[in-house]
């Protein structure tokens, strides 16, 4: 079999190992026009703050690939032809597959605004991108950033790294309104500020104003006010690479329309990451997911399915994790930003310290766990996961709680505070009482 | 800190920013007292003195002033800005020329100490009031040492404040520095005592097991130093097992050894220069087993030796007209030529001298047979191992970066694998530095040691052989 991969980030290269494993002999191809080797997408910050080379975030050596024979192609994929199933190069001959998988990625989604084509103005998604920042940032005096999310922060702090001052405009009222409860998002807003960096919520990009050389020199808010700016950083989503499945004619919506098994309309072609779009989510499941680990899970499980495993994508209990500035955040199962109706949320911060833990969990019999956020504090993923997929009550959760702490030795242990509190707050329920501390060898004493 | 624009280590973090005056100002204290220093290494004897300690005193404010200044004030958290970027700590000029100085320093210290008189004489009034003896070159030696651990263990603490696991390590470090490795050794010269650290052992510290070194202890130091040796052997043969069972490696290499002490110290601004490659891993082995091997077949041959077992040419001496070993019985030749190419070269010249280029550890990865040591206990019986959380690694690459003992931890963490190295040192940067919470040093039992989580199907292909 052969198996050509267009895209070589993280749900290529997973597929690709994944079927290596599954099928020693396959001839598998990956093909890429952003970077010859695969490299950690998340870790592009650190390459323009100098934590890093680019050889430091490759999550493989160079040697990794020939040894475990796994074809490197350079080239821009410009057309597939169906019928006979072959994928066009930029250059060189075209490769036929018998089993082809798009992994395409994304890029930056822009919304039309006015001076969008206006240079120092610009995503972060590509290596590419990276290149352009370091090329375009130096010299300048004021910077924007568009968007309340994950990447938003990621360029607030690298532009803070090199000591630019910076506004970050946020279309909610308060930081990544779509995910984060509000006193999740206080902390987050305490860090913008402990760092010096300006945050205008309530506040979108209307307009982006230029100069005669075409490079950006301010932009007009939706509120009626003009910033000066002389580089502006767009961070409102990312969208599908769509035009390769689009001219192959591949059902595409928002992104590649792909069934459980992650097949595409085509047969022998999946898709895969931050392309794929599923036709049929779960219910409470989003139909793209574009993350590092949710591109991971579907290369692995693509590839059963290619080998011939008839696999579904089934991704468990929902994880993510992120860091803004220097304060942590993880997040394990539903918890949804505001108030739902037969659901409660247990919020939990020290009076002094940057930090915080929200238990939430249904109203019912069992006061079932759905979920935790954890703020300056770290979670065991095993634990969170087992409790999620048991459907445990918040009860045991916190009186166990110490199971699930992360944290490196010798950092406070909240879990006594964390109980008190709970039951400071819900006197009408049997007092909770710790049963399990911090640590692996407590494993032994527990009850 | 000196920045070169055009320095092309990491393009995408140039230019750096300027460095602001403030820091400059500290900067500048510290490169008086440099100065200062090298004024008083030619100065005349009326002159040396208050150059001496003026230059210690602005290379002290300076150091701790600049510390404070870069890391003490605002928000705590992982600084590494720029650290590919700047000349100083990405193999540029700045740290060629900091190898040199320091190597230099090395070898005028080892083979021409005459040179070093005018830092010397100052430190007689220390001395005597410590160990009732003039200095030497070793004194002067200990205090530099002792010094650079104190002040740059006070950067660290400063940059490390928000981890309570890194404050009480450097704490650590800093405590058996100033006490075990400075102030009693002293103060047992001045009991008129055999001078010994009581935080060395047996093979880092090699001939305190050698049976010569047992006899002139027990005639010199007697019911102390009966207990010297006692404390030697107890230490490397029962204490040391059985520690490391308990915490691995760690709790010497990173909270007690000297050597450990600079390099986390003077050395953390270096941690991400150790080569993390596959080759660099070959080396490692091919080295550091090889060494221990060695140090162990002398200490056994020469208390064999002392038995009268072995043949008469190899234990009487023999004027061979070799460098270093004339004169000497092939058997003391052994522990000579070891002495001069491990325990003086590579752990101090080559050791120390590579700091800006190679990192910190350079001895202690691929020289140190305690390290191959402890490592061997710390791989196939100990509790220790750094647990990766689940799913959450993104393969960022930040965990290796600042992984002193050249780990690739991260090729562990993205499958989703306990890291169980011989190598590591437990220095918990890497737990540090990780921006997901990824990783966890941990002691616990070691039934399911090795597992790897599930939340990650770790692919059977052959990452690292
Ligand atoms: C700045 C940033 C930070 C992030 N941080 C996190 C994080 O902390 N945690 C997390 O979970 N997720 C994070 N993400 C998201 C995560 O990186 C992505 O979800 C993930 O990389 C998607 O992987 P993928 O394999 O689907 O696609 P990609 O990694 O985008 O790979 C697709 C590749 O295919 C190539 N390609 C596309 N079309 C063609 C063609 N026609 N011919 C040849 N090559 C082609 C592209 O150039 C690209 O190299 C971050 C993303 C960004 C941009
Ligand atoms: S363990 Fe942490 S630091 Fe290491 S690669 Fe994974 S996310 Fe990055
Ligand atoms: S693996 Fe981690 S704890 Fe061990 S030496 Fe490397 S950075 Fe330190």
């Amino acid at each position: 079999m052969h198996l050509v991969i267009i895209g070589n980030g993280i749900a290529g290269v997973s597929c690709a190992q994944t079927v290596r494993r599954l099928q020693p002999e396959a001839r598998i191809t990956l093909v890429s026009s952003e970077s010859p080797h695969h490299f950690s997408r998340p870790a592009l910050m650190y390459l323009y703050m100098g934590h890093m080379r680019w050889e430091d975030v490759k999550p493989h050596a160079d040697w990794y690939w020939p040894e475990n024979r796994l074809e490197l192609v350079h080239y821009h994929a410009t057309a597939i032809d169906v019928e006979k199933r072959l994928v066009h190069l930029a250059a060189g001959p075209p490769l036929a597959y018998d089993a082809l998988l798009l992994a395409t990625g994304a890029t930056t989604r822009y919304a039309d605004w006015p001076g969008q084509q206006l240079s120092g103005v610009q995503g972060l998604v590509s290596k590419a991108d990276v290149e352009l920042m370091a090329a375009t940032t130096p010299g300048v005096q004021q910077a924007v950033v568009v968007g309340g999310g994950l990447i938003g922060v990621e360029l607030a702090e690298m532009l803070h790294a090199r000591r630019i001052p910076v506004t970050v405009l946020v279309r909610d009222a308060h930081y990544w309104g779509s995910v984060l409860p509000p006193e999740e998002a206080a902390l987050v807003d305490a860090e913008f500020r402990r760092h010096g960096v300006l945050v205008q919520y309530r506040t979108e990009l209307a307009e982006l104003l230029g100069d005669e050389g075409g490079r950006v020199q301010a932009v007009r808010t939706s509120t009626g006010q003009e910033l000066p700016a002389q580089w502006v950083g767009i961070a409102t989503g990312v969208q599908p690479n769509l035009s390769l499945a689009q001219s192959a004619g591949l059902d595409t919506d928002r992104g590649v329309l792909v069934d459980e098994l992650l097949q595409t309309s085509v047969p022998g072609i999946y898709a895969a990451g931050d392309c794929a779009q599923r036709r049929q989510p779960p219910p409470g499941e989003a139909a793209i997911e574009p993350l590092w680990y949710t591109g991971r899970m579907q290369g692995e499980t693509v590839a059963h399915t290619i080998c011939g495993q008839l696999t579904p994508y089934r991704r468990g209990p929902w994880f993510n994790s992120a860091k803004f500035f220097d304060l942590e955040y993880q997040t394990y199962g539903v918890v949804p930003p505001r108030p739902v109706e037969g659901q409660a949320s247990f919020w939990w911060q020290p009076a002094r310290g940057h930090c915080g833990l929200r238990l939430h969990y249904r109203l019912d019999d069992n006061l079932t766990l759905l979920g935790l956020n954890a703020l300056g504090l770290r979670l065991r993923h095993a634990v969170c996961d087992g409790w999620l997929r048991q459907g445990v009550s918040v009860r045991h959760a916190l009186e166990h709680l110490g199971e699930a702490n992360f944290d490196p030795e010798f950092f406070p242990q909240h879990e006594e505070a964390v109980l008190a509190a709970f039951n400071q707050q819900n006197p009408t329920l049997l007092p909770l009482v710790l049963r399990r501390r911090k640590g692996l060898l407590t494993r032994l004493f527990s009850t | 800190m000196t920045t070169i624009s055009s320095f092309p280590a990491q393009p995408l973090a140039h230019p750096t920013p300027a460095t602001a005056p403030a820091e400059r100002s500290w900067l500048a204290l510290v490169a008086l007292g440099l100065l200062a220093l090298l004024v008083t290494a030619a100065a005349p004897a009326g002159l040396r003195g208050p150059a001496f300690w003026l230059g210690i005193a602005l290379l002290s404010a300076g150091t701790l002033g600049w510390s404070w200044w870069k890391f003490g004030q605002g928000p705590a958290g992982v600084r590494h800005n720029f650290l590919w970027a700047r000349s100083s700590t990405a193999r540029g000029a700045v740290a060629w020329m900091t190898g040199i100085v320091l190597t230099g320093f090395y070898v005028v210290l080892y083979w021409w100490p005459q040179y070093l008189e005018n830092l010397i004489r100052p430190l007689d009034g220390l001395s005597q009031t410590l160990r009732h003896r003039p200095a030497d070159q070793w004194f002067l030696y200990g205090t530099f040492y002792t010094l650079a651990v104190l002040l740059m263990g006070a950067r660290a603490l400063y940059k490390y404040r928000h981890s309570p696991y890194q404050r009480i390590r450097t704490g650590s470090v800093m405590f058996f520095q100033l006490g075990f490795s400075w102030l009693l050794p002293g103060l047992l010269l001045a009991l008129q005592k055999p001078e010994f650290y009581f935080s060395y052992f047996w093979p880092l510290k090699y001939d305190y097991l050698f049976p010569g070194t047992v006899d002139y202890l027990v005639r010199d130091g007697r019911a102390l130093g009966v207990f010297m040796v006692f404390w030697g052997a107890v230490m490397s043969l029962v204490a040391t097992p059985v520690l490391t069972y308990f915490f691995g490696k760690r709790w010497y290499c990173s909270w007690v050894c000297g050597c450990g002490a600079l390099a986390e110290t003077a050395g953390d601004q270096y941690r991400h220069l150790s080569d993390k490659s596959r080759t660099a891993w070959r080396w490692e082995v091919r080295l550091i087993y090889p060494i221990l091997g060695f140090i162990v077949l002398v200490t056994a041959l020469l208390w064999l030796g002392a038995a009268g077992v072995l043949p008469g040419w190899f234990t009487s001496p023999h004027s061979s007209g070799l460098p270093l070993v004339d004169g000497v019985s092939p058997l003391e030749g052994l522990s000579k030529v070891y002495g001069f190419f491990i325990g003086s070269i590579f752990s101090g010249v080559i050791g120390v001298g590579a700091y800006p280029l190679m990192g910190a550890r350079v001895w202690c990865r691929f020289g140190c047979p305690m390290a191959a040591y402890l490592g061997l206990l710390q791989k196939h019986f100990s509790r220790f191992r750094i647990s990766t959380n689940g799913g959450q690694c993104i393969s960022c690459g930040n965990c290796s970066n600042v992984c002193e003992m050249g780990i690739d931890v991260k090729q562990y963490a993205q499958r989703g694998e306990p890291i169980i190295r011989a190598a590591c040192v437990g220095c918990g940067l890497c737990s540090t530095a990780c921006p997901r919470g990824v990783l966890n040093l941990e002691n616990g039992p070691r039934e399911g040691r090795y597992q790897a989580s599930p939340l990650i199907s770790a692919e059977s292909l052959r990452i690292l052989e």
